[in-house]
């Protein structure tokens, strides 16, 4: 989020005379119009490392932990530690000497699981995520109080802070200072301009060269066979014909368009964003629509379920907030009603 | 090149003939009777045929080849009428060159991607629906009216554009490759996919149109000491990242269209940011709000992700350039070459930091080298294709291929990234490829050392 007024005004006594290329048309002044205060207030939400942006507010560890329960665990695990869906967040692997130093001694080590807290260094890009981006099925629904609760939730799983603490824009600075890899970035590397000064180069030899020609890894048969039947994933016809694999039963064939699963009108799922949360044969955030559909054959339910899917819900499988779907239209849902209820 | 008198011609021997190289009666002859002596007379004509011409099916008898003698169907029947697909489709016959997604690799469809098929393109542009996909939190299809890009930040004037407006301003389109950072990540510790498509099929080349960036910060009155840019989309995670001002500067665009038509929906309909050279995550789709600053913004997915681990454990933050890179497309991995004789490798080459230069060919696993052709003058920051003469003799062979761009730089091996970087830095994998084909001819992706 930007400083606006003071900023502005500053820049605005130069922008017309220097700031201006020699080749500018003058008359694009015509084209785009000054942005509303409230509108700038609408859209620019992110918070920079050094906090500017970041709203007023508090929330607590406790919280924070009735409204993980309820909105985050399905995806992340009731402790931030499931890497069901996503990486984890929180799971250890930080010590107190971490905390310390600023530096995460288990990056070093190519056997441990890496979490966020592990790895980032910045608070504000927590804040700044969750924020903008969760909870996964309904992004930017929290309130800012909610944010920082959150927030201080995952702070306590990572043994940040304690449980009884509130976090708020006056302490977030201090726990910044104890971010346990805030010191483990570094940009001295050649990726971040055109420019930039590469740190492997390869060699221009072209005869003779002396290099091993052994091989020292190539993909077992399990692993030729675990993207599908390549055959049916090549032109068929040509130089170069795919290589007939045979799949395991188990395993899934990597999916190409709409695919197909028995009469599931999975275009249509996709389409109307379903799959986020749910799946056919297994529950995810939501339950599997295999067992929506067992539940409620030969009920009549259509109009029941279409009344669920455009307003949502809670508590009839779980704690998960299923989200009003009133962006789809009346046809689709009750196409999804439909079979939901085998109708 | 000179090529061996046979390497044209029926000297060849052939290994695996599939089964579409007989014709359908004399499958079903033999299938039902047995092979007799006069048909195993017709086999050995079809096994004849099948080295001659690749297309050529079994000869009937003395006739000659049943396509050419019985006219086809399509040859006496009426055609369909125009605008039959008004927006139209690849013929059915090219049914497999699909996007596919990687098993596993996921566990959500709506984080997840989409890799290119890239073992059956040709050319160095991406048919836009065969672009991978790579999303964040899901894709969405915008309508444009009600889509406004916002610039704000060390600006003199906060603006708002219009779609109308943009469409409206100078526009220009190029060509540039967009891959992701993370092409390739797989295959850092050890071969692990089987083809191409996964191994480097986050990537596409395309045309890109839109307005010049330096133009509409021009027009907002950006402040010159700004460094940095924020660019954020308007779908559901908004996603953001940050941009280097002398990029935006230099060559990015604020895009609306992709190979002559608007951007698909996957691609960021209605708006995308251009940023040549960078990886693809920084390419923010659906974009909705370009803030000036003067700090970088360390934002989820240059802080959590995209940030590339060091064996000291140090975290490479802001690695953004996609270094030079190449690669075999065909003969590539799950592929296998039926005949003996003369082949054509070719691949893609492309570097986020100029052109490409010069692309090389080992098919003794990177002892000898010789110089590819390349297609076309190779563009900045833009695929190159490379075609390589090349004649099989049903020997082992490992094919690379190496490339140098426009600033000398020359792309490594991968034991030499491996020892500067380790195998856990996910990203910006541009190691030399090796694809090792058998004596059977089969293809598969194989790591040297």
């Amino acid at each position: 989020m930007s400083r606006l007024v003071s900023v502005s005004l500053v820049f605005l006594a130069c922008a017309s005379l220097d700031v201006r290329g020699a080749n500018y048309p003058a008359a694009l002044d015509a084209l785009g119009r000054p942005a509303t205060s409230e509108e700038i207030r609408a859209w620019d939400i992110d918070v920079r490392p050094d906090f500017q942006g970041l709203p007023p507010g508090s929330g607590s560890v406790a919280g924070g932990e009735t409204l993980w329960l309820e909105r985050c665990a399905n995806c992340h695990g009731d402790f931030g530690d499931s890497n069901a869906f996503f990486t984890p967040i929180a799971l250890g692997n930080v010590t107190e000497e971490d905390i310390e130093s600023g530096r995460v001694a288990a990056l070093r080590d190519p056997a441990v699981v890496r979490t966020t807290f592990m790895k980032v260094a910045t608070l504000s890009t927590l804040w700044d995520y969750i924020n903008r981006a969760m909870p996964w099925n309904a992004p930017k629904s929290l309130t800012t109080d909610e944010v920082y609760a959150v927030l201080a939730y995952l702070l306590n799983l990572a043994y940040i802070v304690d449980y009884d603490f509130v976090l708020s824009n006056d302490n977030i600075s201090e726990v910044q200072q104890r971010m346990p890899n805030r010191n483990g970035m570094t940009r001295e590397h050649g990726l971040w301009t055109a420019s930039g000064r590469p740190d492997v180069i390869g060699s221009a030899c072209v005869t003779d060269c002396a290099v091993g020609t052994s091989i020292t890894s190539y993909l077992p048969d399990y692993a030729m066979d675990a993207h599908g039947n390549l055959q049916e994933q090549m032109r068929d016809y040509g130089p170069f014909p795919g290589i007939q694999t045979e799949p395991d039963k188990a395993s899934a064939a990597p999916r190409g368009g709409s695919g197909e699963e028995g009469d599931a009108p999975l275009l249509l799922l996709s389409q109307s964003g379903c799959i986020g949360c749910h799946q056919v044969g297994k529950s995810l955030v939501g339950p599997a629509f295999d067992d929506i559909r067992e539940r409620y054959a030969g009920r009549k339910a259509s109009a029941y379920l279409a009344e669920k899917i455009r307003e949502g819900g809670q508590g009839v499988w779980g704690n998960a907030v299923m989200p009003p779907m009133r962006q789809l239209d009346a046809k689709a849902v009750m196409a999804l009603a439909n079979w939901l209820s085998g109708q | 090149m000179e090529l061996p008198s046979d390497a044209l011609g029926g000297q060849g021997r052939l290994r695996q003939a599939p089964e579409s190289f007989l014709s359908h009666e004399l499958v079903t002859a033999i299938s039902s009777d047995g092979v007799n002596s006069e048909r195993r007379g017709l086999l050995r004509g079809a096994l004849a045929a099948a080295l001659v011409a690749t297309s050529a099916r079994a000869i009937a008898g003395d006739g000659g080849d049943p396509d050419i003698v019985r006219l086809p169907e399509w040859s006496r029947s009426l055609g369909k009428p125009v605008a039959s697909n008004p927006y139209g489709q690849p013929s059915i016959y090219e049914a497999n060159i699909v996007r596919r997604q990687s098993p596993g690799l996921t566990q959500t469809d709506q984080a997840s991607v989409a890799f290119t098929p890239l073992q059956n393109l040709f050319g160095s542009i991406t048919p836009s629906g065969l672009h991978f996909e790579r999303h964040h939190q899901g894709w969405v299809d915008i309508d444009p009216r009600r889509h406004r890009l916002m610039i704000n930040g060390l600006v003199a004037q906060p603006l708002v554009f219009t779609l109308e407006d943009l469409l409206r301003m100078p526009s220009v389109s190029r060509m540039h490759f967009l891959e992701c950072g993370a092409n390739t990540a797989q295959e850092w510790g050890n071969s692990a996919v089987p083809t191409v498509q996964y191994s480097h099929g986050m990537l596409s080349g395309s045309e890109w149109t839109g307005v010049p960036l330096s133009l509409l910060l021009e027009r907002a009155g950006y402040d010159r000491t700004a460094a940095y840019l924020l660019a954020e989309g308007a779908d559901g995670s908004s996603m953001t990242r940050t941009i280097s001002m002398e990029s935006a500067l230099e060559d990015a665009l604020v895009a609306y269209g992709q190979n002559g038509e608007m951007l698909r929906p996957e691609q960021g309909y209605p708006l995308r940011l251009v940023v040549p050279g960078l990886q693809g995550v920084s390419w923010v789709k659906w974009l909705r709000r370009l803030e000036v600053g003067d700090k970088p913004y360390a934002t989820k997915d240059e802080a959590s992700h995209y940030v590339d681990l060091m064996p000291n454990g140090q975290l490479r933050q802001y690695a953004a350039i996609q270094e030079a890179k190449s690669v075999i497309t065909a003969p590539s991995g799950g592929q296998k070459l039926l005949k003996h004789g003369y082949y054509c490798i070719t691949g893609l080459a492309w570097s986020g930091r100029g052109a490409v230069r010069k692309v090389e060919i080992s098919v003794d696993g990177g002892r000898n080298w010789r110089e590819a052709r390349l297609e076309g003058s190779p563009q900045s920051k833009m695929l190159t294709r490379f075609n390589f003469d090349w004649v099989w003799q049903g020997e082992s062979a490992l094919l690379q291929s190496r490339v140098h761009d426009s600033t000398g730089y020359i792309q490594p091996q991968r034991a030499q990234l491996v020892a500067a970087r380790g195998t856990r830095s996910i990203y910006h994998n541009n190691a030399i490829q090796t694809w090792r084909v058998g004596e059977t001819g089969e293809v598969d992706n194989v790591q040297v050392g």
